[in-house]
């Protein structure tokens, strides 16, 4: 049985989370992937505004391919979450706290979220068609030259995951 | 002396190109339903399902499998016989430009390593070519998925090392790469030759039909054995566990020096797409 979230989620919600448990997220999510988490960084290390406030967010690891005029978004499948270990604890450190990839994490990685009482969900990577139905809009916020990897905001309905780290340090794999 | 058009290569290849990355062959989706029905480990089973819907989706709704529609290798055997007045790799890539562009893919290919400029139209693609007898272009071609080939590995074994040390750093491989690569993996194995060429023969693995058997008894042995081992290593569909892991495992073969005994583990993800496409020349 899922459980149902709705963003933002709140803190209570969060912690009770438990690896393994499979959940269906309803409301806004951010997208970034590898440029977009250098160029988040980069910005913090500037002192400069980042394009959205990451506190209490929640950020999914993808690039999906482009809509057709028929639809908000094309095939949107998690990308390999390891590539954003060295970004991660950074963006943690900012207020963000759920992450959706796919894949294993580092130790240092699982200690940042246990630290931050932050939570690791997965997707199942390779089925972007059917997690392309659960998007009702997407709209770029950022980085648009990043074209695939640029930034954008999410409205999701029942979008499926499970929780692979949660915020006690428990990991599924 | 026979030639093919460049038009019918560009259209083809285009065409190849977006029904690839939108269905899986049957023989890899039947592979699928039966390990799904196998599938023990309740979170397993449960991503198998959900591998199986997405590409009914993808086919009925004309949504691209997996929004990594990949660096795209294109093996192309060239008949003895047929003329070619252009340029068939310029050809070729128009074909990928064009069938990533209006097929409306994603384009992965960054210029240079560093500079991370994107192309913009998914070229160049990776091609290898040889030649065959008679009259035809065999076009194969796989937009190629990232994931799986980050975790893919290559290990130059001493002579020593033997079928166990084969054995082993196949295991190695798959079981650090875990959820990483997309499980359930095909996994193509190259053994022999040198550093390059075995890298070659691992990929051309994959391009093999999932259903066939290696013609070296050797590799034949190698394949029954590892697909066995690997498939209790409990990585299962996406790492969450289970006896899927593997759903058909390639080995090839080649001669090589004395002193070595190199080894490849190419890893392809459960969303192994692929297409092959015959073009028969016509009098020049």
């Amino acid at each position: 049985m899922e459980l149902l979230l709705k963003t933002p989620i709140n803190d209570s919600d969060r912690i009770a989370l438990k690896v393994g448990d499979e959940v269906l997220i309803t409301g806004t999510i951010y997208t970034a992937r590898d440029a977009a988490h250098q160029n988040l960084v980069d910005s913090l290390a500037k002192s400069e505004i980042l394009p959205f406030d990451l506190q209490g967010q929640i950020v999914y690891y993808v690039g999906p391919t482009p809509a057709k005029p028929n639809q908000a978004i094309g095939s949107c499948g998690p990308t390999s979450s390891y590539r954003m270990d060295k970004f991660s604890p950074i963006l943690m450190a900012e207020g963000l706290k759920v992450m959706i990839g796919k894949g294993e994490r580092s130790i240092e990685l699982i200690e940042e979220v246990k630290k931050h009482q932050a939570v690791y969900l997965i997707a199942i990577g390779g089925i972007g068609a059917l997690l392309s139905k659960t998007v009702k809009k997407a709209e770029v916020i950022a980085y648009p030259e990043l074209g695939s990897e640029a930034i954008r905001k999410l409205e999701v309905i029942n979008f499926p995951a499970i929780v692979a780290i949660d915020s006690r340090g428990n990991s599924i794999f | 002396m026979y030639k093919i058009e460049r038009q019918l290569v560009i259209d083809t290849i285009k065409a190849m190109i977006i029904e690839a990355t939108k269905t899986l062959d049957k023989t890899i989706v039947d592979k699928l339903e039966y390990a799904f029905d196998k599938e023990v480990n309740i979170l397993g089973k449960s991503v198998l399902a959900k591998i199986i819907e997405n590409q009914k989706i993808a086919k009925e709704e004309n949504i691209p499998l997996c929004q990594d529609t990949g660096v795209l290798v294109c093996f192309i055997e060239i008949g003895r016989e047929l003329v070619f007045d252009y340029d068939l790799t310029e050809a070729i890539n128009r074909g990928v430009s064009l069938g990533y562009t209006d097929g409306y893919l994603r384009k992965s290919i960054v210029r240079h390593p560093l500079n991370r400029i994107n192309t913009l139209d998914n070229t160049p693609a990776v091609i290898h070519y040889d030649f065959i007898e008679g009259n035809e272009l065999v076009i194969h071609l796989a937009p190629k998925g990232g994931g799986s080939e980050n975790m893919s590995s290559l290990k130059m074994l001493s002579p020593a090392d033997g079928r166990d040390g084969i054995i082993n750093f196949v295991l190695e491989t798959i079981k650090n790469a875990g959820g990483k690569p997309c499980p359930p993996l095909i996994v193509g194995v190259g053994i022999g030759g040198n550093f390059e060429h075995v890298a070659y023969i691992a990929k051309k693995a994959l391009f093999r039909p999932i259903n066939d058997q290696a013609k070296v008894l050797e590799d034949r042995l190698l394949e029954e054995e590892l697909l066995e081992r690997i498939n209790k290593l409990n990585v299962g569909p996406m790492g969450l566990g289970g006896i899927t892991t593997a759903l058909a495992v390639k080995v090839n073969s080649a001669p090589c020096h004395i002193a070595a005994l190199p080894v490849a583990v190419n890893l392809q993800c459960h969303s192994a797409r692929k297409k092959e496409v015959t073009l028969v020349g016509t009098i020049a």
